[in-house]
């Protein structure tokens, strides 16, 4: 008899070693590792989400009522799969050309990035999804209770409530631990794809092996197995076609439209190649996963006592023959359908609702300022792990509020109808230019309303909500109001009359109002680039006109929602492709474009937009811009739009050109200085060692003390003019590539430990140093003296210069393609951006402020760097002074192999 | 003689030998290192004679040059500028800016005390 | 013939690509097609309306169609990396 423990047991390790391998994959991507991570096979997998529990039991009752009518639920996706060609292909290229988060980001960002159309997209996906949630729960449930029952010697029935509640709170906390690891979209989940990957092998493998028992096992073969079927309740095909066709378009608009498949066919996609073999490979999936359930079916039928729930017989037939071991596997297939798709759905929702409701109005509060001052990662991250915990609550809520009556393909075929009042929207958008927002909007809220009305109030059964004289009268007593025969079409199935009145009149309406309303300058350049989205991938159009732009702003806010790593290496490549040095790169629209869909990434392209343009000052569609999208002539576009670029070029040359000239010009300053200030250098000293050498020579009755200190002064003075004279030679012979390095081979950490107690050499400003010293461990292969050299510079750079109460210098290391970057970073003022491109000149301080040193501390780390084959450059945008030494690749390796 | 001097000149080892030459000469010398407060400490001091460096922290020595020739009272003060900076642009800025004398750093103690004596018409 | 035999190669290349993507496409629409035909098998004939028949009958159009995507694909991929460089881009993509 199968024990109660044993199942809870096998189910909890199933968990665990879940949560290692999600771990695992998320591990191995983030090291780089794992390319099969990345494999269409996996990728394939993936989108079996589409088979929930709903499929791993409900498909055997379904077909235990209707016979062969289940394979529409999975006829409509093998369409759409085999015609990737047309849709999905187009989606996926738009998905990932406009870093795409959800369903409702790319119905918004396709509409002119409308936020109002977000939010009602996103509610209605919240509506629509509660109760498929609530239905994972509850079959997970009942499944459990099933065992308990079986089970006699298990004292009492587990509470189902309390059952729910444990396994609603695993999936939140999986979901978050590994769902909201990043906060780009776009930066794949690996763990939960790799997860939901395995738990796709393990119920087909389930449900194959409940299949191959009952042909095999109980029936006796295949032809033994066909006249069982034959001998069966569900013996005669007799379809009705409206419902064979319905049936399997609204499948396969599901298909396309369930948030959750949009996170793992869109978002999660790594290669658009991935679909040419998910077009097969999917199909060849979901036939496997239909094959058997028809024999269980039926044999299940004619075995099972009268009354026995047919949702179950997956379940219950190895159970009632004694097969303990097959029914605990049949468990954790159903219970790895119910899982995935909760998890999938919970990160896809809770996307949508952080990005489209949560932020924007956490940014209306801030009123904008947060956008460069607040911490939006962390709020961001803090909405969505909220979101995913209060899409699971809600599930779960409406799991107890619903009882679990239902039987469990109803619920589906509801919510499958919900979410298909996108495809208009969706197809409109990708394919005809003229769909504009007040048209989506319109044709959304129609096909909800109808679909409410007829059929997901209805769905609760007469008199529950929707009193029964509403059924018999229609609203109001208005008899082409029926729900049910809604404009007196009478004897219809109620689903079939529900989906094709509320897509029928979704889709005139959108069609309609698109015709006759006007859409908004942004939406057709959108509407552009997703309806041409082959012709222009690489992105024409663009709505940014950066003059006012100031580069610092965005870097700091960027630096905020992706991450300072991420902000660095986007603005450096920027400034690079711009052919500039540094980390500032001209706001050109390009830049711009990029930037705001790198950010669209993290926090969907409603939100990105506002951001970008309270910093801008607002997006600019010029007429020119309107041109071309109004007008189908190329000529005029390319034209107008030339004209347009080559006035900007222009000015940014000029731009450009006079910051080379300013730069020159500080630059002869500085060399007319430069004499001026060797003059200073050497005259000083020489007046002390003068005046004190003539006192020492003319002064007849000196004390022997005073004689003491004089001749100390003399000496000190003497030592000082040498260093200086060090100094000047060794930048002449860094500046002239003179110099011989001497490798050596040391451990990072030991070198700043030198540097730190060489630059410390004063104690008038205790200058506190946050270091982390297991990073550290760094093995560097190159000059090390001189490297120690910079590092002295820079800390005792700091120490001088940093003008906190408190002076903190925070040392700290980064791993970014393959080179190695040590950022001193400290918490003073930092240093002015008009500054910025002198302080590696000779003789250069800060602010005229008067310290000891000559002024050309960073000239030689300068030289010293470009010798050794790295750089040393100012970060800015830090919360102070932030120096970045960047050493290459072949100088940094890690430490393991080091000697103790 | 009891003539008063000030000394502004933020190197300590100037400020010393230069205080020494002097002190050793009979003068009262008080002394000054750094620019922000140079006036107050000029009219507070109210000195013979001033001897004002040219590179000082916080304010040039030339700007509290002008400042002092601004300042009424202070007008007819001698002042002898000090420079480590050898360029002949230097001295006409210090001409310019009212300085009574000017000497080139490094000096013979000689010298200075040959310049400030004459400067105080001793 | 032989005096030219590069563009006729090359053009021949590019044709099948089309074709092949036109076979993409139409994929789908023979899929509607097959699994519609089941609904004509009505009342008329009782041993052909049996679900036996009509499950055996629409596995293995499933396979069909599995299979025919299978080779479909994979000549798409074929087509789209050897795409001869200079070739204009033509509305094909749609």
């Amino acid at each position: 008899m199968a024990t109660l423990n044993v199942l809870v047991l096998v189910c909890l390790l199933y968990v665990a070693f879940l949560f290692a391998v999600a771990f695992g994959a998320d591990r191995a991507a983030r090291r780089g590792r794992g390319t099969w991570l990345r494999s269409p096979i996996i990728y394939t997998l993936s989108l079996s989400i589409y088979c929930t529990a709903w499929t791993f039991y409900g498909a055997v009752g379904f077909a235990a009522r209707s016979g062969l009518e289940y394979v529409t639920i999975y006829l409509g996706p093998t369409l759409v799969m085999v015609g990737w060609w047309w849709t999905l292909r187009k989606m996926v290229r738009v998905g990932r050309s406009q870093r795409i988060t959800s369903i409702a980001d790319l119905i918004s960002s396709r509409y002119g990035k409308s936020n109002t159309l977000a939010v009602f997209v996103t509610l209605l996906a919240v509506i629509g999804t509660t109760p498929y949630i609530a239905l994972q729960l509850q079959s997970v449930t009942l499944s459990f209770a099933t065992f308990a029952a079986s089970d006699p010697t298990a004292a009492e029935l587990p509470d189902q409530q309390s059952t729910a509640l444990w396994v609603a709170f695993g999936l939140a906390l999986f979901t978050i631990l590994f769902g909201t690891r990043n906060l780009d979209a776009n930066e794949r989940h690996h763990g939960v794809v790799m997860a939901i990957a395995l738990e796709a092998v393990v119920k087909l493998f389930a449900l194959l092996a409940v299949g191959v028992f009952v042909v095999w096992g109980l029936a006796g073969g295949v032809s033994e197995t066909l006249a069982r079927i034959d001998a069966s309740p569900i013996a005669d095909w007799n379809m009705t076609g409206s419902r064979w066709i319905g049936l399997t378009m609204l499948s396969a608009a599901a298909f396309m439209c369930l948030p959750r498949m949009f996170q793992v066919m869109v978002v999660e996609n790594e290669n658009e190649d991935h679909l040419r073999t998910a077009a097969w490979a999917f199909p060849g999936y979901l036939m496997l996963m239909s094959l058997f359930v028809i024999p269980i079916a039926a044999l299940g039928l004619q075995t099972l006592p009268e009354g026995a729930n047919p949702d179950l017989f997956v379940l219950t037939l190895p159970l009632q023959e004694g097969r303990d071991g097959l029914a605990i596997l049949s468990f954790i297939g159903g219970f790895s359908s119910a899982t995935s798709m909760v998890i999938v759905a919970a990160i896809a929702l809770s996307t949508m609702v952080s990005n489209h409701v949560v932020m924007p109005v956490w940014l209306w509060v801030t009123g904008g300022t947060a956008v460069v001052s607040g911490d939006v990662r962390n709020v961001a991250l803090l909405a969505r792990r909220m979101s995913i915990a209060g899409i699971v609550l809600l599930g779960y809520l409406y799991f107890r509020m619903s009882g679990g009556g239902t039987a469990l393909a109803a619920i589906g075929l509801v919510s499958f109808a919900g979410l298909a009042q996108f495809l208009p929207a969706l197809m409109g958008g990708l394919f005809w230019r003229a769909a504009n927002r007040t048209g989506a909007l319109a044709g959304l809220g129609v096909g909800f309303l109808v679909w409410l009305y007829c059929l997901f109030l209805p769905s609760f059964g007469p008199s529950a909500i929707l009193p029964q004289d509403v059924f018999d009268n229609g609203l109001m007593g208005l008899n082409w109001l029926r729900p049910q025969a809604l404009f007196g079409a009478q004897g219809m199935d109620p689903l079939v009359h529900a989906v094709m009145w509320s897509m029928l009149l979704n889709t005139a309406v959108f069609v309609f109002v698109s015709l006759v309303t006007f859409p908004q300058p942004v939406e057709r350049l959108q509407g552009a680039q997703f309806v041409n989205v082959f012709e222009h991938s690489s992105g024409a159009a663009t709505g940014w006109s950066g003059h006012l732009a100031r580069s610092e702003d965005l870097m700091i806010m960027s630096q905020r929602i992706i991450g300072a790593r991420q902000a660095q290496a986007l603005f450096s490549g920027a400034a690079q492709r711009q052919g500039l040095a540094g980390y500032l790169p001209e706001p050109t629209p390009d830049f711009l474009q990029e930037l705001e869909r790198e950010l669209s990434g993290s926090v969907g392209a409603a939100t990105a937009h506002a951001m970008i343009s309270q910093i801008v000052g607002g997006a600019t569609v010029s007429v020119e811009d309107l041109m071309a999208v109004a007008d189908e002539t190329a000529q005029i576009m390319e034209y107008s739009s030339k004209l347009e670029a080559k006035t900007q070029e222009q000015e940014r040359t000029a731009r450009q050109l006079r910051a080379a000239n300013e730069k020159l010009t500080q630059i002869s300053v500085q060399k007319d200085a430069f004499l001026s200030q060797i003059s200073h250098e050497l005259r000083t000293p020489m007046t002390s060692i003068r005046a004190f050498s003539e006192i020492l020579r003319d002064t007849g009755e000196l004390r022997p003390a005073e004689q003491a200190k004089y001749v100390t002064i003399i000496h000190d003075e003497t030592i000082r003019l040498t260093r200086l004279l060090d100094d000047l030679l060794d930048l002449s012979v860094l500046e002239n590539g003179q110099v011989v390095l001497n490798v050596q081979t040391g451990r990072l950490g030991d070198l700043l430990d030198r540097a730190v107690s060489a630059a410390g050499g004063d104690d008038r400003a205790a200058l506190q140093i946050l270091r982390d010293r297991d990073d550290e461990d760094v093995m560097l292969t190159t000059d090390l003296d001189r490297l120690v050299q910079v590092f002295i510079n820079v800390i005792s750079n700091a120490r001088k210069y940093c003008d906190a109460a408190q002076p903190v210098l925070t040392i700290s290391l980064k791993r970014e393609e393959g080179s190695l970057m040590i950022d001193f970073i400290d918490n003073g003022s930092g240093i002015p951006t008009n500054q910025h491109s002198v302080i590696f000149e000779k003789f250069s301080r800060i602010g005229e402020i008067k310290a000891d040193g000559a002024g050309l501390g960073l000239a030689i780390c300068r030289e010293i760097m470009a010798r050794i084959g790295g750089e040393i450059t100012y970060l800015p945008g830090q919360s102070g002074a932030a120096f970045r030494v960047i050493l290459p690749e072949a100088i940094a390796s890690e430490a393991h192999a080091a000697p103790a | 003689m009891d003539k008063k001097v000030l000394l502004i000149e933020d190197e300590p080892n100037i400020i010393e030998a230069v205080s020494f030459i002097l002190s050793r000469d009979g003068w009262n010398v008080k002394t000054h290192s750094n620019g922000h407060d140079a006036l107050d400490a000029v009219r507070n001091r109210q000195p013979d004679l001033i001897i004002l460096d040219v590179m000082l922290p916080g304010k040039s020595g030339f700007d509290i040059l002008q400042e002092i020739r601004a300042d009424s009272e202070l007008t007819q003060t001698p002042v002898l500028m000090l420079t480590a900076r050898g360029q002949e642009k230097d001295r006409d800025m210090a001409e310019k800016a009212g300085a009574s004398r000017y000497m080139t750093k490094p000096f013979s103690n000689a010298e200075v005390l040959e310049v400030v004596r004459s400067m105080v018409g001793l | 013939m032989s005096a030219k035999p590069g563009p006729v190669f090359l053009e021949r290349r590019t044709y099948r690509r089309r074709r092949t993507a036109d076979a993409a496409r139409l994929l789908p629409f023979l899929g509607v097609v097959l699994i519609g035909v089941p609904l004509l098998w009505g009342d008329e004939s009782a041993e052909m309306a049996k679900t036996t028949r009509v499950m055996l009958y629409l596995f293995l159009v499933w396979v069909l169609l599995a299979g025919l995507s299978a080779i479909i694909s994979r000549n798409l991929d074929k087509g789209e990396d050897d795409a001869p460089p200079g070739e204009t881009p033509t509305r094909d993509d749609m």
